[in-house]
């Protein structure tokens, strides 16, 4: 079995692992690096639980090559928090009980993000439009669209 | 056997490679979802060459780099037209991922871009070889040719043109169906009518009987009629979890009834 | 939507059953669990890592029933990263013993096939390898000589004479039902009579689909070996206790020596209950020495992840003009797939809840549960009783319909009163249904007439509606002879693919129940007074509903 070195900042920090040939970013980060918070869900781009953003660009990890982020920056969920103040996202996700099993949390968090980075304002339609590559089998949605308008329109600071 | 990737900063190197046999990785969104399942085995083929990305206008119309993403599309002003049938392609993770050439060469029920792009009449631009219609690639989908960039002509009256994507789950959902139609009129009369679907065969194809039902007529009611009848002439829609054959048959001519009364 | 701003309290409904005075309901509130779902760090099964860790995948039948000729492994133990390769003859106990552990049926199924396969995707074999990959490529290089059988796919055709057996303890391909019917019955009254005396009798046909759980998080489990001989498993399961013994039982090991640890579970909604991953995830890491994850991708969850069952029901009413509903008598089909599962318990349930929430003198249910070559049926949120609710309301707006009824009206004159005696002939009480459709005719904009507006639960229940009824029909439909009433639908027969069973099978609990006291028998035909048949020996015994009685 033939190994790629690969360096990338994760969530700001540089990085260095070995990569296998043909390894998904997903496999990658939570095996070779060990950021654990982007989840498998099925490996197929259905779910989006492996999503992170690759240049501020969200992404399904488990759909990207691993190599392809040699010298990229890599953000995941666990990078959302600064220190111990959580981004205001996961705070309205607590407060809004948008999470009940938590296996989707990861993903979703990082496409509200990414949605809120790009469109700071979003109607309700454009926040369900920006989760529509997350699928969650608890909550029936409403809770996790309630928690990101808490924070576009500004109810929720960190 | 297992996956060897190479990585290549010209097109024309990942062209001379793929003649040895591999797989050519564009956004990823098929061939990783192979990979994972190990379906796709042996070489992958990728590129880097920054051209693959490139979005720029001709004199001809747009050039499209094969390597655009569904988001990049979403970005051009140039390619405005084109907005809402990028919308309609997954969610924003695979529209930040899936590239126009990919979609190219996705199996059904995928490849709703091509159907746009076949209506438009858009041409290939393939890295060995002259230009070919897009419409064309679909019959060499087996052994697929390395695509360079798409040409696609910006319609001159923007109501010529019309996009539906049919699916069951909403906002995001793979095609139950997909219509584009490209319809010039001149003097009132629709000239070279264009009608593709998505999903209603092994690939994305044209509607010869919705065409010629609307050719030379004047777009109302009866011509509407006999496109929405004529819609199935010779198709043979696939069955899969998301619809039957006969399903797809049926509801093919009210969709594309209803998309031709929004452009009447 | 869980906001308590949001949430509606009727204050006026039952306002001296209520204590108002409390802590939690209706206030919001926060997981104990949020913040680790938030900042990523709640350890979910496969967020541990082990150096080593080797990957267990299975080679699956592509038929939906054949014989196994033979499991040629020869070109897989030559791949690549190949550790060990296992097939039924390495499991300790090649059966899940779901079933024995919960006293709901005979154990029916291998962990792993050794002579026939049920389903399509049924494991016959597993690849222990090096990486995920490995292992898949080892599956395909495995060489099945299949010798292909007839299959049935539907419950109706599965039961008809000549249909392909799919359990041989089971040749109708339906389950014993304390060992006496090949159906769960249900009797009150006589329905026969009530369809003569109606205005109307109204049939239909109801048909659900089998549903996938669809958890987010794929079952699976990491087992790895531990100190003082023992063995650590981390697993997705819902039953964390439950796994804990059915690995004990399936690898004949103490569970003093197996360590569990779960509970955090990435969405179940009962299809986390199987217990399918523990016993191989552990019995690879016995066999290897090594950690082993076994976790299905998403398309093994999809294809053998065990569903919430199909259901198809038929039903029957004796209607009156005035809307009152005399008579029901229901026909339904559970399809179990190819092995048991929790079907049997699945039925129990949903026969408990017929006839619905509506007070009818005359019901008579019979329910199969049925065998077929489909994937097996497992539990789902409140499995048993939504089919069958289903079919009931679907039922009950076409009787709303035929008669010209308003369908909430309908359902406020049948529903069960306090003290009304229900069809399992247990009082009804702190009946709700009437004021539950009187606040969704409010919210639907549903016009109720003042009779329907003032009825109350608490009003015009109990009297003559409290009565059994002084005749109730019965019959010997679907009686079977050879099976022993408290030994649920053994003949004697060994469960399948067990040759020459291994001393831990559930044998034992079998010869225990045999000696426990025999199941009371209720004559359906015989009227008792309400209240809980008390077991006469005080003491460790506990009641099965499908063996009765039985000492602990």
């Amino acid at each position: 079995m033939t190994f790629k070195p690969i360096s990338f900042t994760l969530n700001g920090s540089s990085k260095a692992a070995f990569a296998t040939e043909g390894q998904n970013l997903l496999d990658f980060l939570r095996r070779a690096v060990g950021d654990l918070s982007p989840k498998y869900g099925c490996g197929q781009g259905t779910c989006g639980a492996c999503t992170v953003m690759i240049d501020n660009v969200p992404q399904l990890a488990c759909l990207v090559l691993a190599e392809s982020v040699e010298g990229r920056a890599v953000n995941t969920a666990a990078g959302l928090a600064n220190g111990p103040r959580l981004d205001p996202l996961q705070e309205a996700f607590m407060e809004r009980f948008a999470a009940q099993c938590g296996y989707c949390t990861a993903g979703m968090l990082v496409a509200a993000r990414a949605l809120l980075d790009a469109n700071p304002r979003p109607s309700r339609e454009e926040v369900i439009e920006g989760i529509s590559g997350n699928l969650c089998r608890c909550t029936g949605y409403e809770p996790i669209i309630d928690a990101i308008l808490d924070v576009a329109e500004g109810r929720v600071q960190a | 056997m297992a996956v060897q990737v190479q990585t290549h900063s010209s097109l024309i190197a990942a062209q001379q490679a793929l003649g040895q046999g591999g797989t050519y990785l564009a956004g990823g969104t098929l061939v990783m979802r192979g990979v994972n399942a190990g379906e796709v085995q042996g070489v992958i083929v990728r590129a880097t060459d920054p051209e693959l990305r490139r979005i720029a206008s001709t004199s001809e119309g747009v050039r499209i780099g094969a390597g655009s993403t569904m988001a990049d599309i979403l970005a051009s002003r140039d390619l405005d037209f084109l907005h809402p049938v990028a919308r309609a392609i997954g969610g924003p993770q695979v529209r930040a991922m899936a590239t126009v050439g990919g979609n190219l060469f996705a199996p059904h029920p995928y490849g709703d871009f091509t159907v746009a792009l076949i209506a438009l009449g858009a041409r290939a631009v393939l890295v060995q070889g002259g230009p070919r219609p897009v419409e064309e690639l679909m019959r060499v989908r087996a052994r697929p040719p390395l695509v360079a960039a798409i040409d696609v002509m910006r319609p001159r009256d923007m109501r010529a043109f019309g996009w539906l994507k049919v699916s069951r789950i909403k906002p995001k959902g793979v095609s139950v169906l997909s219509i584009a139609a490209l319809l010039v009129r001149e003097g009132g009369r629709v000239r070279g009518a264009r009608i593709a679907f998505g999903a209603m065969g092994a690939h994305p194809l044209r509607s010869a009987g919705a065409e010629r039902a609307l050719e030379g007529q004047a777009l109302d009611a009866t011509s509407i009629a006999r496109a929405a009848q004529a819609a199935c002439l010779g198709l043979e829609p696939p069955t899969d979890a998301l619809a039957s054959s006969w399903y797809r048959r049926e509801v093919a001519g009210v969709h594309l009834r209803r998309l031709l009364e929004q452009m009447a | 939507m869980i906001r308590g701003n949001m949430v509606e309290f009727r204050k006026d409904i039952f306002a001296d059953e209520r204590d108002d005075n409390l802590n939690e309901i209706g206030k919001p509130t926060r997981r104990q669990d949020i913040t680790g779902h938030v900042t990523g760090r709640s350890p979910f099964f496969d967020d541990h890592l082990f150096e080593g860790l080797l990957h267990l995948r299975c080679v699956r039948s592509p038929h939906h029933a054949a014989r196994i000729r033979r499991i040629d492994t020869s070109a897989a133990q030559r791949m690549p990263g190949v550790m060990r390769i296992l097939t039924g003859q390495d499991v300790p106990v090649n059966l899940n013993t779901l079933l024995s552990l919960l006293d709901f049926g005979i154990d029916d199924e291998p962990i792993l096939s050794t002579e026939r396969v049920r389903y399509k995707g049924e494991p016959v074999a597993a690849i222990i390898a090096e990486t995920e990959a490995q292992a898949r490529d080892a599956v395909a290089a495995v060489r099945v000589e299949w010798e292909v059988l007839p299959h049935v796919l539907d419950v109706e055709e599965a039961i008809k004479p000549g249909a392909p057996t799919v359990l041989d303890i089971y040749p109708g391909n339906k389950f014993v039902y304390h060992g006496k019917y090949d159906h769960q019955k249900l009797r009150l009254g006589d329905v026969e009579a009530a369809f003569r005396e109606a205005d109307h009798v109204i049939e239909g046909r109801y048909q659900m689909s089998p549903i996938e759980q669809a958890p987010i998080e794929t079952c699976g489990a990491i087992a790895a070996p531990e100190q003082n001989g023992r063995y650590v498993c981390y697993t997705s399961t819902q039953a964390l206790f439950f796994s804990l013994g059915t690995a004990s039982k399936v690898l004949a090991t103490p569970s003093s020596r197996l360590h569990f640890i779960g509970g955090t579970v990435g969405g179940g909604f009962g299809g986390k209950v199987d217990s399918i991953h523990e016993p191989l995830a552990i019995l690879g890491t016995m066999l290897t020495g090594r950690p082993v994850k076994y976790a299905w991708d998403r398309e093994e969850e999809m294809q053998v992840g065990a569903p919430r069952g199909a259901e198809r029901w038929y039903l029957k009413d004796a209607v009156m003009n005035d809307g009152r509903i005399l008579g029901r008598k229901f026909t339904g089909y559970f399809d179990s797939g190819a092995y048991t599962r929790l079907s049997s318990y699945a039925i129990i349930k949903g026969v408990g809840h017929l006839p619905g929430p509506y007070t009818i003198p005359n019901v008579h249910a019979d329910v199969y549960c049925v065998y077929t070559n489909r994937t097996p049926a497992t539990a789902m949120r409140g499995f048993g009783i939504t089919g069958a609710d289903f079919a009931i309301e679907a039922h009950m707006d076409k009787v709303a319909d035929t008669i010209g009824m308003n369908p909430v009206e309908l359902r406020i004159l049948n529903a069960y009163r306090d003290g009304d005696m229900k069809a399992h002939r247990r009082l009804a009480k702190n009946c709700a249904l009437i004021e539950c459709c009187q606040v969704v005719a409010e919210k639907a904009g549903v016009k109720l007439s003042p009779e329907m507006q003032a009825a109350s639960s608490r009003v015009g229940g109990g009297g003559a509606r409290a009565h059994l009824p002084a005749f109730t029909a019965t019959d010997e439909h679907g009686r079977v002879s050879g099976y022993k009433a408290t030994n649920y639908a053994r003949k004697g027969a060994k469960p399948p693919d067990l040759p020459g069973a291994p001393p831990m099978a559930q044998h034992v609990s079998h010869q225990a129940s045999a000696s426990a006291p025999p199941a009371p028998q209720h004559s359906p035909a015989t009227p008792v007074p309400p209240g809980p048949p008390a077991p006469k020996r005080a003491g460790p015994i506990r009641f099965s509903s499908l063996s009765g009685f039985r000492r602990r």
